[in-house]
């Protein structure tokens, strides 16, 4: 698609390999939308396999990219709109990786429910399209483009259940909500396009490094706004209250996508725009940025804690570990950013295991996740209720588990860049959120299942979902090294004026 | 011989996961067996580690056995290590000595709970991790451990008590421990920022380069997180509650380990301790004065619960303090001597309440007690030999830790020392004297367990009351109605007199000879009537006195009792309490109490008992004080103290001291034999309730908690709360149809959030704009 425009509108030399993964994404997603219109019958296994099939391609060619990159170095494509360096290539793996995971729980959960049918594939795949682009992006308007494609879809999956109510409703606040604040971030851009006088991201670090400006509020204002529209779509206070509602009436495979997916590529357009474009302004919007993670932890652990439903808590503790990532953005450093990136990595298969498990026991209707239901899992199904264990051990940060290094990488990273307040209200968060987990692992091991406990089973393509998450976050829990050799990598090489 | 450190944590490990996978199948008691055996051999590799320790030369005798490094970020990683030294080794060998005997203690406690098997699953976890927590050579495993022993209490008190009454003990249980590992926490940042590594050796080694706010920092942080864990004021709320878990555990987690390991980390940190004594001593001085507050505040709470584990409990936290306060004198080697011998009788003296309350029919209050030293025989001797031990007297093992720990306090010289040393000192008397009336309550004195206690009395006597009032009013209606029926008869009498009179005229008027044989029918007739209602009246009359006396006796009985209740004197202290004229009215659990009959406990519980007893006994051993060669402990310890410490009181002082603190324990002693064994004085001059209501402290949090403290919680999360309000609420209501969802948005909810983006935004833009200015 952006290939298309891109040529016949300027015209600028495109290097096709480095679009490859959100081609895949992109042209996956089409194809076997044309070939279910075209073949009424296909098989929902095909679909799925498909779908997960468009993503590892991604994820194939990823890797590639990245052996790519460590030759020949970072560049930019399509007129420099595109850039290509480890920070993009890193991120399509977490963002191509969640869409993989939220089909093949998708695959059951829509055969449960009787909502057979190729849509939420496609839509997920072009979700993830938009985000991988959100990743690449190194010029605002694509960025923007890449948003709304990501935004759009996602406001469908979120309606995607027919038959519930709360599906539709989460599917229409999360719309309204979301154009309203793209307005914002919209008119940001302008702004800041007003006070540089380039969408381009290198340009206007560029101007920024070369020129003092006399008149900041145009930048300035610019700058608050975006920061309005990104915290929005990563769930950070006080921008979060959609994200309980939505969660809760979200498709469970969708909300896995969310939090993994979503979440990872606005964080990707922070790190990007505000870490590395705007750090010689780092002494204007990083206390924003200090009080808005400060909020979004205090509200999502403390908040988490009345909840009754395991799916709400679980949002609001997506809005905690969202203000764990803030972190890693207001560091403002190579280190900050890395930690982030692991962070994403990890939380991506954190959250996506945990739905997996969810999924399964929200049963038929998908909306039983009060505690009572979880009681006694320990004993009826004591490898599910093991694999929750392990993901809720690593939303706790309990050492050897990823959730541990993921959390201990940002807040070190925050104390390294003098950031101590937030840091101790992170250490504060973290404390309080190991108390949450604490109440499923009770309701789980200790009390005696309820005497209508539904008999539950475990699919096969979650079974894969919940294994690769237990596996990812054991190992690098266990070894980080692995993972943080290129999350230390991964950084965003094209912005600093090379 | 040190590689034997490997088996100790795996045993109970492999208890741990063997349970898991076939407890259930084992069943009891061979479960419980199994635990006891896992804790068993982690004991027994603890011997041989100690002997391998012991066979190094004394400068050799720190070890660090590397499990494997832990890169968490590219420049900084953490060794997954075992530090074994003499420290570690020495709360190793009564962690896993105690954790042993209470294992075998528990497979007799838990006869017959149809959780048996899930309760060693986490006893053998718990070990486990207090392992962790020992053998941690850096502050980050030592929270592993940390965490996991709390978990492990809070699994194992919620595992009898999941109803809502507990609710508020987790919260406050939670809030305290929060408070306390956020402590610990920024404590281990604050460590990897400042002196970039956070393994024991490390910061002992760099303590004298760190600057005094660091320093000074890096302790309150951490004593932030022992005053959570070893239930120092003002965070040691959540202790006594956790009291309502099954004994055993309370005897293991609650007493002997877990609540010691902020003692422990303290004492593992003892570089940066004796830094701060150097250069800061203020820091030291705000551990020993919480220390010796607390030991202080506990032991007035302790005097007047009725609860026989409440006052072990309080007892407990009291104990603590003193253990903070020798850390806080700087001396280390008490505070950890103390800790041992504690651990002894301490454990003992909860599994002999364990054996009391399972011998009374889990009743838990020691005012039924008494007399219990007859039936049981073997409880009450190892228990007493307990008393002796916490009580201070010599030459049991208590009396020597706790005299060296004031011994510390009063070296520390000035008036702040003398001061620390005189509450200590108070203290102890009171120790001595909460312990003596706990046995002297439980084991001497006659056995009542049968006699109604001074509430049931009082409910006797309500009943009792209530009944002779029932029985006046009774008999008052009924002798109204006897009035009423004998009024009514007088009445039928009246008329069937003046039906006579008119029958005698109507047949003196009677015309004819026709008339006059029917009128003297009727004369007939009536004079018939008349003779019958005056049998009725007379009968009515009789039955109208008869009512009239009940009535009159029944007012008489109740103005009796009323007399008889306004009359009831106090009864003595000591003598037996009975409901005298109510006796007949006491509660039915009086007599089903009468016919229970207390027995000794079985084999299992009463071994740990006679071991137990023994250590405290001879306990004192270890760390005698009169000549150097003694110090056995001290010796022991020293490689992992980095400095030594020798007390500045000359000998006579040191003589002088310990007399006087003899003195007071004598006097506490006593003192209890005064009120409770000889009844020279009414207990309820020194039971105050404020002491039995802990100072309203505990209530006053509680209230907190449920009210304002709730609210500011749920309040946070205002945002949020009124949207799961409108999302439970809407559903139900909620019209089917295309334009429903408008509907949902007009109803205010999304213009709402939408409201909440909207004000974020003007704030944040507030914000740059002024920077903006600036």
């Amino acid at each position: 698609m952006i290939l298309a425009q891109a040529q016949t509108i300027a015209a600028p030399s495109v290097d096709v390999s480095i679009l490859l993964p959100m081609l895949f994404m992109a042209v996956g997603g089409l194809l076997i939308l044309t070939m279910t219109s075209i073949k009424k019958d296909i098989p929902a296994w095909f679909i799925t396999s498909w779908a997960v099939g468009s993503c590892g391609g991604a994820i194939i060619s990823s890797i590639v990219l990245w052996n790519q990159l460590g030759n020949d170095g970072a560049s930019s494509t399509v007129a420099g709109a595109v850039g290509f360096d480890g920070f993009s290539v890193f991120l399509t793996v977490v963002i191509a990786s969640a869409v993989a995971m939220a089909s093949l729980l998708a695959h059951p959960y829509l055969e449960r429910e009787g909502l057979e049918g190729v849509e939420l594939h496609v839509l997920l795949l072009l979700s993830g399209t938009g985000g991988i682009v959100m990743a690449f992006s190194n010029d605002l308007i694509v960025f923007f483009l890449g948003l709304e494609t990501l935004s759009m879809a996602v406001y469908v999956l979120a309606a995607m259940h027919r038959r519930r109510i709360q599906s539709q409703e989460a599917g229409m606040k999360y719309f309204v909500l979301g154009a309203f604040s793209s307005t914002f971030l919209l008119y940001g851009i302008a702004l800041i396009y007003g006070a540089t006088g380039s969408t381009n991201l290198i340009e206007i670090q560029g101007f920024l490094a070369n020129n003092l400006l006399v008149e900041d509020g145009l930048l300035l204002g610019g700058i608050a706004l975006l920061i309005v529209g990104l915290a929005f779509k990563v769930g950070a206070a006080p921008f979060h209250s959609w994200t309980p509602d939505v969660y809760d009436g979200a498709p469970t495979p969708v909300v896995a996508y969310m939090a993994s997916g979503v979440k990872a590529a606005g964080f990707a357009a922070l790190l990007r725009i505000l870490s590395s474009t705007f750090s010689s302004v780092v002494d204007d919007w990083v206390p924003a940025i200090e009080v808005i993670a400060a909020l979004t932890l205090i509200i999502g652990s403390l908040s988490a804690i009345v909840q009754t439903n395991v799916k709400r808590m679980l949002a609001y503790s997506s809005i905690s570990h969202a203000g764990f990532i803030m972190l890693g953005v207001l560091a403002a450093s190579d280190r900050g950013t890395s930690a982030a990136l692991f962070y994403l990595f990890t939380y991506a298969f954190l959250v996506s295991g945990t739905m997996a498990a969810l999924t399964i026991l929200g049963g038929k209707g998908d909306n039983d996740f009060s505690f009572e239901s979880m009681q006694g899992l320990g004993r009826r199904k004591p490898i599910l209720a093991f694999a929750l264990m392990i993901f809720l051990f690593a939303q706790a940060g309990i050492p050897f588990t990823s959730g541990f290094v993921a959390k201990f990488g940002v807040i070190a990273a925050a104390v390294d860049s003098e950031n101590y307040w937030v840091a101790i209200v992170a250490v504060f968060a973290a404390v309080v959120g190991a108390f949450l987990y604490l109440k499923v692992l009770v309701s789980m091991f200790l009390q005696e299942p309820q005497d209508n406990a539904r008999d539950v089973e475990i699919p096969g393509s979650v079974g894969v979902v919940l294994a690769t998450a237990v596996v990812v976050t054991l190992l690098f829990g266990i070894f980080p090294g692995l993972l943080d050799g290129f999350a230390t990598d991964a950084l965003v090489e094209l912005t600093t004026g090379q | 011989m040190v590689d034997f450190v490997y088996l100790v944590p795996l045993f109970p490990l492999l208890g741990f996961i063997s349970l898991m996978l076939v407890g259930r199948r084992l069943g009891e008691p061979a479960a419980g067996y199994l635990a006891t055996a896992a804790c068993g051999g982690a004991f027994a590799s603890t011997v041989v580690t100690f002997f391998g320790i012991r066979g190094l030369e004394e400068e050799e005798r720190q070890v660090t056995k590397t499990l494997f490094n832990w890169v968490i970020a590219g420049d900084f990683g953490v060794d997954v290590a075992f530090l074994v030294d003499p420290l570690s080794v020495a709360m190793m060998l009564f962690v896993t000595g105690i954790g042993t005997l209470i294992h075998l203690y528990s497979v007799g406690y838990m006869h017959g709970d149809p959780n048996f098997s899930k309760f060693f699953i986490y006893l053998n976890m718990f070990v486990f991790s207090m392992l962790i927590l020992v053998l941690g050579d850096n502050l980050l495993l030592t929270f592993l451990g940390w965490e996991g022993v709390g978990a492990c209490s809070y699994f194992l008190v919620s595992f009898w008590f999941t109803e809502e009454k507990n609710a508020m003990a987790g919260k406050k249980a939670f809030v305290t421990n929060r408070v306390g590992d956020w402590g610990f926490m920024v404590a281990t940042f604050l460590a990897f920022a400042t002196i970039g590594s956070i393994d024991y050796l490390t910061i002992n080694g760099t303590a004298a380069q760190l600057s005094t706010p660091v320093l000074a920092a890096l302790i309150l942080l951490l004593f932030v997180g022992v005053m959570g864990k070893s239930a120092q004021f003002p965070l040691y709320l959540w202790l006594p509650d956790a009291m309502a878990g099954p004994t055993p555990v309370s005897a293991l987690i609650h007493a002997a380990t877990m609540v010691t390991s902020g003692v422990y980390l303290l004492t593992r940190v003892n570089g940066l301790i004796y830094e701060a004594l150097l250069h800061a001593q203020w820091v030291t001085n705000i551990i020993a004065w919480v220390g010796v507050g607390t030991a202080f505040f506990a032991a007035t709470i302790a005097i007047a619960q009725t609860d026989i584990k409440k006052v072990l409990a309080y007892s407990t936290v009291s104990q603590l303090g003193y253990m903070v306060l020798a850390v806080g004198s700087g001396v280390f080697v008490a505070a950890i001597f103390h800790m041992i011998t504690h651990a002894f009788f301490k454990a003992l003296l909860f599994l002999g309440s364990g054996s009391v309350i399972h011998g009374m029919d889990d009743d838990q209050d020691m005012r039924r007690y008494g007399g219990l030293r007859k039936l049981m025989p073997i409880t009450s001797a190892t228990f007493i030999i307990g008393w002796l031990a916490i009580a201070g007297v010599p030459p049991f093992a208590g009396f020597w830790s706790k005299d060296e720990i004031l011994l510390s306090a009063w070296d520390l010289g000035g008036l702040n020392g003398k001061l620390l040393w005189f509450f200590g000192l108070i203290t102890a008397l009171m120790t001595a004297f909460y312990m003596s009336r706990q046995v002297f309550m439980t084991f001497y004195g006659d056995y009542r367990f049968g006699d109604p206690d001074a509430d049931e009395v009082d409910e006797a006597w309500a009943a009792y009351l209530a009944h002779a009032q029932d029985a006046k009013l009774e008999a008052g209606t009924a002798a109204d109605d006897a009035i009423e029926a004998h009024t009514k008869a007088v009445a039928a009498l009246e008329t069937a007199r003046e039906a006579y009179v008119d029958a005698q005229i109507e047949l003196s008027q009677a015309a004819d000879e026709e008339a006059t044989v029917a009128a003297q029918k009727v004369v007939d007739a009536k004079s018939t009537a008349v003779d019958k209602a005056e049998a009725a009246e007379e009968k009515a009359q009789a039955a109208r006195d008869e009512a009239g006396a009940v009535a009159k006796a029944a007012s008489q009985a109740d103005a009796d009792a009323r007399s008889e209740a306004s009359r009831r004197v106090e009864p003595a202290p000591g003598e037996q309490l009975t409901a005298g004229a109510a006796s007949e009215f006491v509660p039915a659990a009086v007599k089903q109490r009468a016919e229970h009959h207390p027995h000794e406990s079985n084999w299992q519980m009463t071994t740990p008992l006679v071991v137990l007893a023994v250590l405290s006994i001879f306990g004192g051993l270890l760390n005698l004080p009169f000549t150097s060669d003694l110090h056995f402990l001290e010796h022991w310890l020293e490689p992992s103290i980095v400095f030594e410490h020798k007390f500045a009181a000359s000998g006579l002082t040191k003589w002088i001291l310990a007399i006087v603190s003899i003195v007071a324990g004598g006097i506490g002693i006593m003192g209890a034999v005064m009120i409770y064994l000889k009844h020279n004085a009414d207990p309820k001059k020194i039971e105050k309730p404020i002491l039995l209501d802990a100072w309203g402290y505990d209530r006053a949090v509680s209230a907190f908690m449920g009210g304002p403290g709730a609210k500011m919680f749920e309040g946070i999360a205002w945002l949020d709360a009124n949207i799961v309000d409108g999302m439970v609420n809407g559903t139900g209501s909620f019209v089917r149809g295309s334009g429903s969802a408008v509907r949902r948005l007009q109803s205010g909810l999304v213009r709402s959030y939408a409201l909440g983006i909207t004000l974020g935004s003007v704030a944040l833009l507030a914000w740059f704009l002024v920077r903006v200015a600036a």
